[in-house]
C-alpha cells in the first residue's frame, strides 16, 4: 500500500481534483453526474426490423454492449435510451412515442439505420419518413442496417454528448 | 393427378363457370365467374380423388387498364393426400368488388380474406369477422389498388397527426441546453 504524504490537491484531470491521503475527490457536478449517466446507459429492449438483428449481435457477447456499461431494460421505466431499430410505419409510431414518453428524464434517442433516420427506401403510404418527425433524437446512424462497430460508434458519440452536458441535474435551470 | 387432368375435371363438373385454363411452367391456373365459387371450392375440398385440403394462399390481384374485369381472388390450392395442386382465379369486377367467403371450407382463409379485402377493398360475403388486417381501422383506402397514390393519401392519416400533434405539444417539457 502506497501511503501519500503530499499535500497539494493534484488535479489528475481538467476539473477533477484528488485530495491526496484524503480519500477525497472534488469535482463538479456536471461532472460527477455526467460521468454516471455516460457510464450506465441503459438501453430499453426494443426492435421495429432488421436493424433490431443487428442491435442484438451488439448486445451479444462478441461485440459485448456490456462493456460500455450498457444493459437492454424490459421497461422503459427503468431505460436512459432508446433505439429505433428499423423501419417505423405509421401504425406503430403512436406506439414508439408512447414508450418514448414513458421514460424518465434523462432521455435519449438513437434512431438506428436509414429507415428510421429517412424512411429509407420506404417512401411509401405506410412508412414514416424520419422518427425525428415525432421524437428528439440525438444520435443518427446511417446503413442498411448497420454494422455492430457503427451501432458501437453512435453509442460513443452520445456519450461524448452526455459528457458536454451542462445543468441538466439542476432543478432551477 | 397432374394438373391439367385437374382443370379438365373442373370444367366438366363446372363447364358453364370455367372461364379459361392456362398453363405456365407446369403450374395450371383455372379461371373462373365469382358466382358458384364455393361450390366449386367445396366440390375440390370434398371429392375423393381431389381432396384439396389446404388452402396454400388467397389473394387479391389488381388488373387496372389490363382486363375488362378489374380484379382477381386467387387461390392456391394444395392436396395433402395426393399431392397436387391446383390455382383458381376468380374474376371479379369493379362496379361490385365482392366475393362470397371460403372460410366454411378451409378455416384459414379468414385472415387472407381480410388482408384480401383491407389491400384491394374486395369484400368477403359470409366472413365472420371481415375487418382491416394490416392497416389502422380507420384507413381511407385500399393501398394496393393501382390506383391508390404510391405516398398514400393528401390526407395524413389521423392517427398519425394525433403523434405529430402530441410530439409538437410535449416539445416545451423537454431539455434544452
Amino acid at each position: 500500500m502506497i501511503i501519500d504524504t503530499a499535500t497539494a490537491m493534484v488535479e489528475v484531470e481538467e476539473g477533477v481534483k484528488v485530495v491526496p491521503g484524503a480519500n477525497t475527490i472534488i469535482a463538479t457536478m456536471d461532472k460527477v453526474i455526467n460521468w454516471a449517466r455516460y457510464s450506465s446507459l441503459w438501453p430499453v429492449t426494443f426492435g421495429l426490423a432488421c436493424c433490431a438483428i443487428e442491435m442484438m449481435t451488439t448486445g451479444s457477447s462478441h461485440y459485448d454492449m456490456d462493456r460500455l456499461g450498457m444493459i437492454f431494460r424490459g421497461s422503459p421505466r427503468q431505460a436512459d435510451l432508446i433505439i429505433v431499430a428499423g423501419t417505423v410505419s405509421k401504425k406503430m409510431a403512436p406506439v414508439v412515442r408512447r414508450i418514448y414518453d414513458e421514460m424518465p428524464e434523462p432521455r435519449y434517442v438513437i434512431s438506428m439505420g436509414s429507415c428510421a433516420c429517412t424512411g429509407g427506401i420506404f417512401r411509401s403510404y405506410s412508412t414514416v419518413q424520419g422518427c425525428d418527425s415525432f421524437l428528439p433524437v440525438d444520435v443518427y446512424i446511417p446503413g442498411c442496417p448497420p454494422r455492430p462497430e457503427a451501432l458501437m460508434y453512435g453509442f460513443v458519440k452520445l456519450q461524448e454528448k452526455i459528457r458536454k452536458e451542462h445543468f441538466r441535474w439542476s432543478r432551477w435551470r | 393427378m397432374e394438373p391439367l387432368e385437374i382443370a379438365e375435371r373442373i370444367k366438366e363438373r363446372f363447364p358453364e363457370e370455367v372461364v379459361a385454363v392456362s398453363e405456365f411452367r407446369g403450374q395450371v391456373s383455372v379461371t373462373i365467374r365469382k358466382g358458384r365459387v364455393v361450390e366449386i371450392c367445396r366440390w375440390l375440398h370434398d371429392e375423393p380423388e381431389l381432396r384439396f385440403d389446404f388452402l396454400k394462399d388467397l389473394c387479391g390481384v389488381d388488373y387496372l387498364g389490363k382486363k375488362p374485369l378489374r380484379f382477381e381472388v386467387v387461390y392456391t390450392l394444395y392436396s395433402m393426400r395426393h399431392r397436387h395442386m391446383i390455382r383458381l382465379k376468380a374474376e371479379v369486377g369493379e362496379d361490385d368488388p365482392s366475393i362470397d367467403s371460403v372460410v366454411p371450407v378451409w378455416i384459414g382463409a379468414g385472415w387472407h380474406e381480410r388482408e384480401c379485402y383491407d389491400m384491394y377493398g374486395i369484400a368477403f360475403n359470409g366472413h365472420p369477422d371481415l375487418r382491416r388486417i394490416l392497416m389502422p381501422e380507420d384507413w381511407e383506402g385500399h393501398p394496393l389498388r393501382k390506383d391508390y397514390p404510391e405516398k398514400g393519401p393528401e390526407r395524413e392519416w389521423q392517427g398519425f397527426r394525433e403523434v405529430l400533434d402530441k410530439a409538437e405539444k410535449l416539445k416545451e417539457f423537454s431539455w434544452k441546453e
